[in-house]
């Protein structure tokens, strides 16, 4: 009954019921969970033919990660720190960790408040290594940094022909290229090299202010983008006509010689279950931006110095979030359009939310940098990209994500596959035109439910 | 942090309680000295252990159904940093109750990891302990060796012979000023149980219990069921009437 054991067997095999983040879909998966990177590199070695995609920790919002009636490998098992170089910021560890432990462990400051910081973090940190590598995913920093795959200086791979393979800029660059994005279909991520950042202090100061329609934005933007290295903007997307695109910016910088503790290894507070009815409806939605929009105040303008858990890391507060749009679960959408027709095209999009009346609380906007992804098909590209999530209202969602898939790819536009659920094969081939490409450097046993909706790997495929 | 440990050893290092209760100790510099069967598995661990702040790390693979290996492994995680401050013992093995009632070579087995081998391990450290008059020697059972049970009596008598040794050597290191710490985990999800389906409201994550234990330590208890509940379970469990408690399938 009690704990421990001295078994050094690679893994154990079990059927286990996952889903997405989003909680569209829940299903069965045989599920292996390796214990140490040989265990996982065994493992790829028996994978047959088109059964099995890794999972990190599951934070993807559709079904990258998911792979119903046949293998999940789950990767939380390498959870192993290897070596840090506290001189140069070298961070090497096992594909498995989370990006909170990291955090934890590294991330303190020094006397002087400087300390290392992880260059690159989305909006959750709990989140896994290889999970950040094989979505490429990118922050409130990406005008200025670039994606997670900016910063790794190398990776292990395991293949299912039994390799074990290093692959960086220089060794093995194809495949690096491809595993950078590359959504867990060239392999096993063992471990990772990353290059952490020397900040000059650990907290932040963050400045919060309202605007009151689109133009503004790209106004605050552009005025923001020297001196701001973190940015984004949230959008109240039922206000419509004059409104249309108002919002609140958010900018945030470090600030020199004060210090910040790391954020807690897991939220205090959680929703224990999923209630039988969505807590999220147009009732709950329309009163929620109504009050976010209006929470600066007169002054419209807020600004503090602290730490920086609640700028990069809102919805970490409160653990399982997600379960709070009931059975139904929601979708999220993200795209990214170039930035000459970011304007107008952003427009188009609220606009079409706004007369859907299909609200959503998590509206985010924010300008991608120049700075190119090592990644294939890494979602980050130059431009503006929007992000929200809306309750599953069946139909009437699947048809206003259709449309707004359709406005973006004729933008010249993608999706972003890691918030996906719902986008068609062409869009996804017309959005990423290295995927013929990618698709050389797949591994054969490889395959996701995503994959699999985007013809990718054919239904008949799989054995 | 005065309270905390500066040298630790820990025997079984690798099953899960003993990974998070070493992580939950690395900053600061604590020292560590570490034994295990699987060499690759402690190597893994000591750089990880380095990385999340540890002074100084130790390792020794061994193979704790050896009995004849626990004189010289004791004195070895005994002297890698002159004496402890904590020994934990962590190692033991979930049998399969069905296959070892038909089979005495695996009862004998199961027997002998999870009661003789940290009996007499505990035995050797006492020594050494009571010799330096302070420290801690933590041993995990199981709420399973409160009272015997069709389902895994192999391993809850062995369990609950360990939780009376233990209880003795308590009594013996008394007057020396060194604790004896009786851990009593209910359902943990680790390795031990992966077979299982580990969900349900009884089941605890390794980092509870570690944290559990460091308390327990800090606090200097006797004995720990951890998560706490299972004080509560245990003790209405062992209150039931023979005659009741017989019709049960537990
Ligand atoms: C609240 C919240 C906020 C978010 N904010 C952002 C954001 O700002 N920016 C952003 O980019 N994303 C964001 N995301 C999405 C999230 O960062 C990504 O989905 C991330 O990839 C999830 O990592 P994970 O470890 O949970 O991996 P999973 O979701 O389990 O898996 C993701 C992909 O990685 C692959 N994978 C995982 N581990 C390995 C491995 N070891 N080897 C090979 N492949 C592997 C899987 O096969 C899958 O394709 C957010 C998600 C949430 C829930």
């Amino acid at each position: 009954m009690s704990g421990s054991d001295m078994s050094a067997s690679p893994a154990a095999s079990r059927t286990r019921l996952y889903g997405s983040w989003g909680n569209i879909l829940r299903a069965e998966h045989e599920t292996l969970a390796p214990r140490s990177v040989d265990g996982a590199r065994e493992i790829a070695a028996r994978l047959p033919a088109h059964s099995a995609i890794a999972r990190g920790n599951g934070r993807s919002y559709g079904d990258v990660a998911l792979n119903p009636g046949r293998t999940l490998v789950d990767m939380l098992g390498l959870d192993h720190f290897i070596a840090f170089d506290a001189t140069t910021g070298r961070l090497r560890c096992e594909a498995g960790i989370l990006l909170s432990d990291i955090l934890a462990v590294l991330s303190r400051p020094d006397r002087d408040g400087s300390g290392w910081l992880l260059p690159v973090m989305p909006g959750t940190r709990f989140i896994t290594v290889g999970g950040a590598i094989a979505n490429d995913v990118h922050g409130k920093n990406a005008h200025g940094l670039g994606s997670f795959g900016c910063h790794v200086v190398d990776l292990e791979l395991a293949r299912s022909d039994g390799r074990r393979l290093v692959c960086s800029p220089e060794e093995n660059p194809d495949l690096f290229a491809a595993t950078i994005g590359g959504l867990g279909l060239t392999g096993l991520i063992l471990t990772a090299t990353l290059q952490l950042r020397r900040v000059p202090g650990l907290a932040l100061e963050a400045e919060d202010i309202a605007f009151d329609r689109l133009e503004d934005f790209f106004t605050l933007d552009a005025e923001s983008a020297q001196a701001w290295e973190y940015t984004a903007a949230w959008i109240d997307c039922l206000a419509g006509g004059e409104a249309l695109g108002r919002g609140i910016y958010m900018r945030a910088r470090h600030a020199p010689g004060v210090g910040a503790p790391p954020p807690a290894r897991a939220p205090s507070r959680s929703v224990p279950l999923t209630p039988p009815l969505s807590g999220v409806n147009g009732l709950s939605v329309r009163a929620f931006n109504a009050l976010y929009w209006r929470k600066l105040g007169s002054k419209r303008r807020k600004s503090h110095v602290g730490s920086y858990e609640k700028v990069f890391f809102p919805l970490d507060a409160i653990g399982h979030w997600n379960r709070l749009y009931g059975p139904a679960g929601f979708y999220q959408f993200q795209a990214v359009v170039p930035p000459e027709h970011a304007e107008p095209v952003t427009r188009e999009l609220l606009a079409e939310i706004s007369s859907a009346r299909q609200g959503s609380m998590l509206v985010v906007l924010k300008r991608f940098g120049d700075i190119v992804s090592p990644g294939l098909i890494s979602f980050p590209m130059p431009g503006i990209t929007l992000a929200l999530d809306f309750p599953n209202l069946g139909d009437a969602t699947r048809k206003l994500l259709a449309r707004l898939e359709r406005i973006v790819v004729a933008a010249g536009g993608r999706i972003y596959p890691a918030k996906d659920f719902s986008m068609s094969r062409e869009s996804f081939a017309k959005g990423y035109p290295a995927l013929q490409d990618f698709l050389r450097h797949r591994d054969p046993a490889m395959s996701s439910a995503f994959a699999r909706r985007m013809g990718i790997v054919e239904e008949e495929d799989a054995s | 942090m005065s309270t905390s440990p500066r040298r630790i050893a820990i025997f079984g290092a690798t099953s899960d309680i003993a990974v998070a209760f070493a992580r939950a100790h690395a900053a600061g510099g604590t020292r560590f000295a570490l034994s295990a069967r699987d060499g690759a598995a402690l190597d893994r661990l000591a750089q990880d252990l380095k990385v999340r702040g540890a002074g100084e790390v130790t390792v020794r693979t061994v193979d704790f159904a050896d009995l004849s290996q626990l004189p010289a492994i004791a004195e070895a995680m005994w002297g890698a940093f002159g004496g402890l401050d904590v020994a934990l013992i962590a190692y033991g093995s979930l049998p399969d109750q069905a296959k070892a009632c038909l089979d005495p070579a695996l009862a004998e087995e199961a027997l002998r990891l999870n009661f003789t081998s940290p009996a007499l391990l505990v035995n050797t450290l006492a020594g050494y302990f009571e010799a330096a008059r302070a420290g801690t020697i933590a041993v995990i059972t199981s709420v399973a060796g409160d009272r015997g049970r069709q389902s895994n009596y192999v391993y809850g008598g062995a369990k609950g012979g360990l939780q009376t040794f233990l209880d003795g050597v308590r009594h013996r290191l008394h007057a020396s000023g060194v604790t004896v710490l009786d851990i009593r985990p209910g359902f943990v999800a680790t390795k031990m149980t992966q077979h299982l389906p580990q969900t349900g409201p009884l089941w605890a994550q390794p980092d509870k219990v570690a944290s559990d234990i460091s308390a327990a330590i800090a606090k200097r208890r006797a004995v720990l069921y951890t998560p706490w509940f299972w004080w509560v379970i245990m003790t209405i469990v062992c209150a039931l009437p023979r005659a009741v408690f017989h019709r049960s399938k537990l």
